[in-house]
């Protein structure tokens, strides 16, 4: 088909009808990763909206609710918006309700899929040099899966509301709790089927789809990441599915396996649920720190430092995340085993380090090109410093004892997450985003979002660290006096960081608006999605790509469709000893 | 009049017109991507039993004398035992229809895959006829539906509703599992019949067959915990 080689996969067919159908039954992996771009950032914009509702809520700490007596904060009462839901459900409900969204949205419907399912989708298959990822009809599947659990997801948490937070700890989830647990447990099964299908289907094209002569330690350190992640999908997530479902069957039927008042084992629940959730955080990180390799090595224009160092510490971060699960039952098991998933959890500060300290030393005595996605990456490397420095205290049994469901652990959990995943898929997107769609953006306006997004989280989230360490706990609705200037603090800050978000969502709409081309390669890149059109045509590459340089080989290599003066490759002396 | 000779080509069986999907390089690469696939999905299984695994284990070791008695008590070694060989031969059958493929004889690949859906089947019957009616009738049932009808000299034990939830939840998966793979082998067999299976292209058959062995496996697994405790 003639076709294939010169139009867009963006181009529209003839008719407006064929063009959705062109869409919706594609089995082209970059087709099917912008669908997912599209589903993950819609879902983040409802966490979103439910993290604001958190804390707005959180801002004053206490009210009477004239109509049941119940003290809660102000904004959420049910008198203000929330009528319809009828008189059994209280403010306090209402709370744990947007608390439980946001966290259940963001964990299963955004994070998890946000990089691999969309920029790992388009991405990977091109890294590799290939036509398309192992399995093209799965992947499709996969994406229909993941709509069909999302929208199962989803209305169970708009319609039933459900309570017990993202980790639905027995028996509340099983006995105490109503509204729509079942609904939204089996929304998490389906989604988790979509997830192990995209790691199989990413582990199957590393394996078999890269281009004649690129070795393993040709790839992109991207692709790394990603195979990493697999790793971990395929291993972890089945686990995932059979509590979930072993829980819904306690709901429904009472089979008493999690219920402590048929005789069965709550704390097997926790075992079941972070044997699943522990990896799953490296599920959500370790795409991350594949964007951060990318990003800075080619904002930086220069040899990634430690490349093997970087690769293989994402193989062992995906090992050691299957050993650590325990850790977040430090207040429930015995002490034998805490102490030696205590020792296991500082093994992780090992290879995330590695990583760090290898991303500093390749932006040393660099050239960096000061934009968006670089200083997004900076902005992770000081964010995901905090987040990881701040592990060890909770790795320490004596000091997580202390800091066991507290606002100290609210704000590891999100430097790591939002700080490390989420701005590094942010600096990812605007990295890929002239690739992806063949339009620049307005770098001044996605520079004043990225400002905003840096200053709003940390306000929001350094004062959680302070929150904790003085005893506030996690999931309250209401709150003692003392702590109202932390509150409200924290909730100017989400504010800033909504509206910074909001900068990027309107340059990326201007960006696709506008009719700013995009070169081939404006970063001057070296990896092959930058040989490949803007946007790549449908089969990627006119012909199959030939790897003539190593992926990162910026000290001897011009990059392609560059201008040589404008990327000089250095002489030996102007290396010195940078490299 | 001379007649023309026949020129056109002998029709080609599917199995040997394959042609491999556009974004492989060769035929090979493609199988054994297929390959690799499957085994990374047999892994996927292989983790989401072992959470029955891991409760059977946290349950017994709780639980120990009632378990056993339970086992005992509840389950019929001979029907789990003859579930076994049915299996056992199934898998043989699969073994031989992947053979026949290989060797192109299609008569005999078509017989296979019938021996082992009639096993499948027949594993499936039993299952029902004799395990799960009864015990449904008895109120031998999971969790809080558990309430034992007094038969024999056996008192129930204390803990008699979790070793039965164990056992509905695990065989009931893994019978899902034994009707999942009957649907797949009749559109496996209905490709069959079609020729699509030969010397040249038999990796869906092959894959199949992995995973029928996995079902397999996780009975072998699960005949001794539950019926032999």
């Amino acid at each position: 088909m003639s076709g294939h080689h010169d139009v867009s996969y963006l181009a529209p067919k003839d008719g407006f009808w064929q063009t959705v159908w062109s869409w919706a039954f594609t089995v082209d992996h970059k087709k099917i990763g912008v669908m997912y771009l599209v589903a993950v950032l819609s879902a983040f914009l409802l966490g979103g909206l439910a993290a604001m509702a958190v804390r707005l809520e959180l801002w004053s700490p206490t009210m009477t609710d004239p109509k049941t007596g119940l003290v809660t904060g102000q904004l959420l009462t049910k008198d203000l918006f929330f009528g319809f839901l009828g008189d059994n459900v209280t403010p306090n409900n209402i709370y744990n309700r947007a608390f439980s969204l946001h966290g259940t949205v963001m964990v299963f419907l955004f994070i998890i899929p946000s990089i691999p399912a969309a920029l790992g989708n388009i991405f990977l298959p091109i890294m590799l040099g290939a036509k398309d990822v192992a399995f093209p009809k799965l992947n499709l599947f996969s994406w229909y899966i993941y709509l069909f659990g999302g929208t199962f997801a989803v209305s169970a948490l708009l319609m039933g509301g459900v309570e017990t937070g993202w980790t639905f700890y027995t028996p509340y989830s099983t006995t105490t709790s109503w509204g729509g647990v079942t609904a939204m447990v089996l929304g998490a099964f389906i989604l988790g089927f979509s997830s192990i299908l995209t790691g199989m289907n990413f582990i199957a094209t590393v394996h078999k789809l890269r281009v004649p002569g690129m070795g393993w330690f040709d790839m992109p350190l991207f692709v790394w990441a990603i195979y990493a992640t697999a790793i971990i999908q395929v291993l972890a997530t089945p686990v995932l599915a059979i509590t979930l479902m072993m829980l819904a069957f306690e709901r429904m039927f009472h089979i008493g396996i999690f219920d402590p008042a048929l005789g069965g084992d709550p704390v097997l629940f926790q075992h079941f649920f972070w044997f699943y959730s522990h990896p799953a955080v490296y599920i959500m990180i370790l795409p991350g720190f594949g964007i951060a390799s990318e990003v800075i090595s080619v904002h930086c224009h220069k040899k990634i430092f430690g490349y093997r160092a970087i690769a293989f510490s994402s193989i062992a971060i995906a090992a050691i995340s299957f050993l650590v699960w325990g850790h977040h039952l430090f207040t429930s098991e015995t002490p034998a085993a805490n102490a030696v998933f205590s020792a296991l959890t500082f093994l992780v500060a090992v290879p995330t380090a590695i990583k760090v300290f290898n991303w500093i030393a390749t932006m040393y005595k660099s050239s960096i090109s000061l934009n968006t996605p670089m200083l997004y990456a900076m902005s992770f490397l000081f964010c995901f410093t905090i987040g990881g420095l701040t592990g060890p205290p909770l790795a320490t049994l004596a000091t997580d004892i202390m800091l066991h469901d507290t606002y100290f652990v609210v704000a590891h959990f999100h430097y790591v997450m939002m700080g490390g995943t989420v701005l590094m898929f942010i600096g990812g997107l605007h990295h890929w985003w002239p690739k992806m769609f063949g339009k620049m953006y307005n770098e001044a306006g996605a520079m004043l979002g990225c400002v905003l997004v840096f200053i709003g989280f940390n306000l929001t989230f350094m004062t959680q660290f302070f929150l904790g360490t003085q005893g506030m706990p996690r999931r309250y609705a209401t709150y003692i006096d003392e702590f109202t200037f932390l509150h409200q603090l924290s909730t100017v800050g989400s504010l800033i960081l909504g509206i910074g978000l909001f900068v990027h969502l309107f340059v990326f709409i201007a960006s696709l608006m506008g009719d700013s081309k995009a070169p081939r390669n404006p970063w001057g890149g070296l990896t092959f999605e930058w040989e490949a059109d803007s946007p790549p045509v449908e089969h990627n590459f006119p012909h199959e790509p030939v790897i003539v340089h190593g992926p990162y080989d910026y000290h001897t290599t011009t990059p392609p469709h560059c201008d040589p003066n404008e990327y000089p490759v250095p002489s030996k002396d102007e290396l010195g000893d940078a490299h | 009049m001379t007649t023309i000779p026949d020129n056109t080509p002998a029709k080609l069986d599917p199995h040997e017109a394959y042609v491999h999907g556009h974004h492989w390089r060769t035929a090979d690469d493609e199988a054994s991507a297929a390959k690799l696939g499957m085994w990374l999905f047999l892994a996927t299984e292989v983790l989401m039993f072992s959470g029955f695994f891991c409760a059977y284990a946290a349950f017994r070791m709780m639980y120990e004398g009632n378990w056993v008695a339970a086992s005992d008590h509840y389950l019929d070694w001979r029907i789990g035992g003859f579930n076994t060989i049915v299996l056992l031969l199934s898998s043989f059958t699969v073994v031989m229809a992947i053979r026949c493929a290989q060797q192109n004889r299609q008569g005999l690949l078509m017989f296979n895959l019938w021996i082992t859906q009639l096993c499948a089947a027949t594993f499936l019957i039993l299952k029902v006829w004799l395990e799960y009616l009864p015990k449904l009738r008895l109120g031998e049932k999971p969790g809080a539906l558990f309430h034992y009808v007094p038969h024999g000299d056996y008192i129930a034990g204390a803990h008699d509703h979790i070793f039965l939830s164990v056992y509905w939840i695990a065989t009931a998966t893994h019978g899902f599992h034994v009707l999942v793979g009957m649907f797949v082998f009749a559109w496996i067999m209905l490709r069959a019949r079609k020729r699509h299976f030969g010397p040249n292209h038999y990796t869906a058959l092959e894959n199949v067959g992995l995973y029928w062995h996995l079902v397999d496996v996780i009975w072998i697994f699960l005949f001794p915990l539950l019926y032999l405790a």
